[in-house]
């Protein structure tokens, strides 16, 4: 395709609209081959759309979109074929086995019997779920049928695997034993593209990630870069009485950036402790004071507003 | 201890929730008995004439049809209500462990669900009623002692189902096989569209089990189309089934609601 | 470029078909093997109303005149157009109830489009299915009529064929309506559709029985051209004028299938 560049996935000025809204609003995205990939934002971000739109099962409203090298309009299906798929609601088939998900779900990709049988075979010990091979999928814990639709996904050995809110809704044993498979993965040298708004999880996974906000990318680099780029290094948090907050104006000289919540007050700082020790200094008097580093968390509030988003 | 405020409580609860959302079962519920009326009454009727009069008893056929439908159309409102809307009580919309966490007790819980079946079997019986009487289909004002047949016929057939369904854990075929091998031989073999005599007599005995025959010989009996003889065993009979399934549904709900 | 033409895929947007459907037959068979006692009972429903009609009606009738004038034993009467509908009903019930839950509620052709997969292999797929399904109904339902003396002409065999067909074309047409189905709630309409066609579609009584002006309504009513093709071939009471109700048929089934692959493309590739 002329003018596309060399990723598994590349798009130009990508829009996808329902009637009069617009969920992405011209987007710029290029994911290198061996990459993990984050997409993160608040709900309502466009990332299941833009997802949506990769995974070759939402056509695009205007811009240009190229998948393994091919457009995702005409050639859906054959590149679905090298697509693994995590979406964000489990929606495995619950009037079939474990195994048996795995089993069908290789049919579909039109791989033979005989492979999809010792494949499932592998998948169930890469999801640890073999000694529940022959249960049905109802009876799976959260994270049980979280790991089944994982390995489902890879059922066709995929080149490109799209996971939706991964770890959404599991408890931290479950989380951390994903984590560890998708790392796993990635080692084998399978590109991944996450979406998320665990702040953690980006932290942990991806190599590289935007921020989306209302339809469009209001930042991108990898987890240090941005916060190096949209934070300080440090956070100085200084709780008060109620309404004994000093003003902004007394604070702003020991910072880069003041941030007044209603039960505590943000300092945005190269170094926390010197800050706290001029701020004492200067005779305010916190009830309590922390420092802490800056985290991909605090570069998201502060891209994407504190307010609540519905 | 089944306390009637309590039960009042969740038939309210579900009295709100079906303001909201009569319209789905509606035309099933109203139009089912008027079709088979039609398709019935008067198409099959317009066949048989003087022939039927002698299996009826001298009762026009529609006449006679009618406070059978009214029955057949209570049992399978209960039956359908009781099966996979209870499941969903239990294990989808979770309703009654959200009714339980308050201070209704799980009996009340399905007393309530029973009082609802049968308030909205009263409804749209009466309702249908209306219809079969522009039809032609009533010729006496003793109809209405047939819609109370009618509803006390389905309150039977729901207790059991509810009973039963309490004790499912998935719907798996359970259900379908309920309304499959028993309820729709049940509106078949229950003298609904023919007097029970014309089958084989090994058949007729299981007729005699059939709660829908003795609602339908009750509901007959009061439109002044049917016989009198049995009329206290027909109604002792229904009551029992009620109070069975009622004990048992009881039972089973707070097994369930409080394990 | 240019999609491949080929059979009914011009009509549709490229990429929709796989030509994998047979991968869902498989899915379905598998599907049913812990619940094969359900799917096969079915045929039982039409033979509880060929006992009780045939036997308790038919004890009011005696006996009415077959598409041929020759006069016919209630049973033999009513087990042609119970056929009918049991093909209507079974393909009804799979493409509505079972095909709105995978839709809508288990997600399960997202699932599929994860894949290779596209709507018309969807469609196809389990149109296919209640095909089967109600071929075996019509199978099993044909030998009670067998056994029982119902049958009276070699013609009955084709029965079989014409079977599949009706279910084809019902599967199909139900498919495209729960489409446009939004909740549990508008599946009343379902009963509204087959429940008067079952009682009268000339199931239970010739069409003779009507005024002139129901006549003509009912001669629109799928069913009845089922019952029809039913009642002639079960009979030996065989004429050119049953190609007309057969070609009733194909055109419902082509519509059909266009328009359920059609809405779900639209549906699931938005």
């Amino acid at each position: 395709m002329p003018g596309m560049g060399e990723g598994l996935v590349v798009a130009r000025g990508l829009r996808k609209s329902f009637g009069a809204f617009e969920a992405v609003r011209g987007i710029e995205v290029e994911v290198a081959e061996g990459e993990v990939f984050g997409f993160l934002g608040p709900n309502g971000a466009g990332k299941s759309s833009t997802m949506r739109m990769i995974a070759c099962v939402s056509p695009r409203s205007a811009g240009e979109l190229s998948v393994l090298g091919r457009d995702p309009d005409r050639e859906g299906p054959r590149i679905r074929a090298r697509l693994g798929v995590v979406p964000q609601l489990d929606n495995l088939d619950i009037e079939l086995s474990v195994r048996e998900n795995l089993e069908v779900y290789g049919r579909y990709f039109g791989l033979s019997r005989r492979h999809v049988r010792a494949k499932a075979g592998e998948l169930l010990e890469f999801a640890r779920l073999t000694d529940r091979a022959d249960a049905k999928v109802d009876a799976l814990s959260g994270g049980m049928k979280r790991r089944l639709t994982i390995a489902r996904a890879l059922v066709n050995d995929p080149d490109l695997l799209l996971l939706d809110e991964p770890t959404t809704g599991l408890d931290p044993q479950a989380r951390h034993l994903l984590w560890e498979r998708l790392y796993r993965l990635k080692r084998e040298g399978v590109t991944q593209i996450i979406t998320t708004h665990y702040m953690d999880e980006a932290e942990q996974l991806c190599d590289r990630l935007v921020v989306m906000d209302g339809g469009v990318i209001v930042a991108e680099g990898s987890p240090a870069g941005l916060i190096e780029r949209w934070s300080t290094r440090e956070v100085l948090e200084l709780r008060f009485p109620s309404d004994a907050a000093p003003p902004v104006a007394e604070l702003q000289p020991h910072a880069e950036r003041v941030e007044l919540l209603p039960d505590r007050v943000l300092l945005y700082v190269p170094h926390g402790e010197r800050a706290q020790a001029a701020v004492h200094a200067a005779g305010v008097r916190p009830l309590s004071a922390l420092v802490r580093r800056s985290s991909l968390e605090d570069v998201f509030l502060r891209l994407t507003g504190r307010t609540l988003v519905d | 201890m089944v306390r009637v405020h309590g039960v009042a409580r969740v038939l309210e609860a579900h009295l709100r929730w079906y303001r909201r959302n009569w319209r789905a079962t509606a035309i099933s519920s109203v139009l089912q008995p008027l079709l088979f009326l039609l398709a019935f009454g008067l198409g099959f009727g317009s066949l048989v004439g003087a022939r039927a009069q002698e299996a009826t008893g001298g009762a026009d056929y529609l006449v006679w049809l009618a406070p059978a439908l009214l029955a057949m159309s209570a049992v399978q409102t209960g039956a359908f209500e009781m099966s996979y809307p209870v499941l969903a009580g239990f294990k989808w919309r979770r309703t009654y462990e959200a009714m339980t966490a308050t201070p209704v007790e799980p009996g009340e819980v399905a007393l309530g669900q029973l009082a609802f079946v049968t308030a909205k079997s009263l409804l749209t019986g009466a309702v249908s009623l209306v219809v079969i009487a522009l039809f032609g289909g009533v010729r006496s004002v003793g109809v209405l002692g047939s819609l109370v047949a009618a509803v006390l016929t389905g309150a039977a057939v729901a207790a059991l189902v509810m009973a039963f369904a309490a004790t499912r854990q998935d719907e798996g075929t359970a259900f379908n096989a309920v309304f499959r091998f028993v309820v729709l031989p049940m509106t078949l073999f229950s003298g609904t569209f023919f007097p029970i005599a014309t089958l084989p007599g090994w058949v007729q005995p299981l007729a005699w089990v059939s709660p829908l025959w003795h609602g339908t010989e009750l509901a007959r009996w009061a439109a002044g189309v049917g016989a009198s003889d049995l009329v206290l065993l027909h109604l002792a009979y229904l009551l029992v089934l009620v109070g069975i399934g009622s004990g048992l549904s009881m039972r089973f709900f707070t097994r369930r609601l409080t394990a | 470029m240019t999609a491949p033409i080929s059979g009914l895929t011009w009509l549709l947007p490229a990429g929709s078909y796989a030509g994998r459907a047979r991968m869902l037959l498989l899915r379905s068979a598998t599907a049913s093997r812990r619940t094969w006692p359900a799917v096969v009972s079915g045929f039982a429903e039409p033979v509880f109303y060929l006992l009780a009609m045939g036997t308790g009606l038919g004890a009011l009738v005696g006996t009415l005149p077959g598409p041929d004038g020759r006069e016919l034993s209630y049973a033999a009467f009513i087990a042609p157009g119970l056929l009918a509908a049991s093909a209507m009903n079974g393909a009804v019930f799979d493409a509505t109830f079972n095909v709105f839950f995978k839709l809508r509620d288990s997600k399960l052709y997202d699932a599929m489009l994860a894949t290779p997969l596209g709507p018309v292999d969807i469609a196809l797929g389990e149109i296919g299915w209640a095909l089967l399904r109600g071929g075996l109904y019509a199978t099993g339902f044909l030998s009670v009529m067998a056994v029982a003396g119902l049958v009276t002409s070699p013609w009955a065999l084709l029965a079989l064929p014409v079977a599949l067909l009706v279910a084809f074309a019902f599967a199909a047409v139900g498919m495209a309506a729960t489409s446009f189905m939004r909740s549990w709630q508008d599946f009343d309409f379902v009963t509204l559709a087959v429940l008067p066609m079952f009682l009268f579609g000339t199931t239970f009584y010739p069409l003779s029985v009507y005024p002139p002006v129901v006549q003509v309504v009912v001669e629109c009513l799928p069913l009845y051209h089922a019952v029809e093709l039913m009642r002639g071939l079960t009979t030996g009471a065989v004429h050119w004028g049953m190609l007309g109700h057969l070609a009733y048929f194909v055109v419902m089934a082509l519509v059909g299938v266009v328009f359920a692959a059609r809405r779900l493309h639209a549906l699931l590739l938005r």
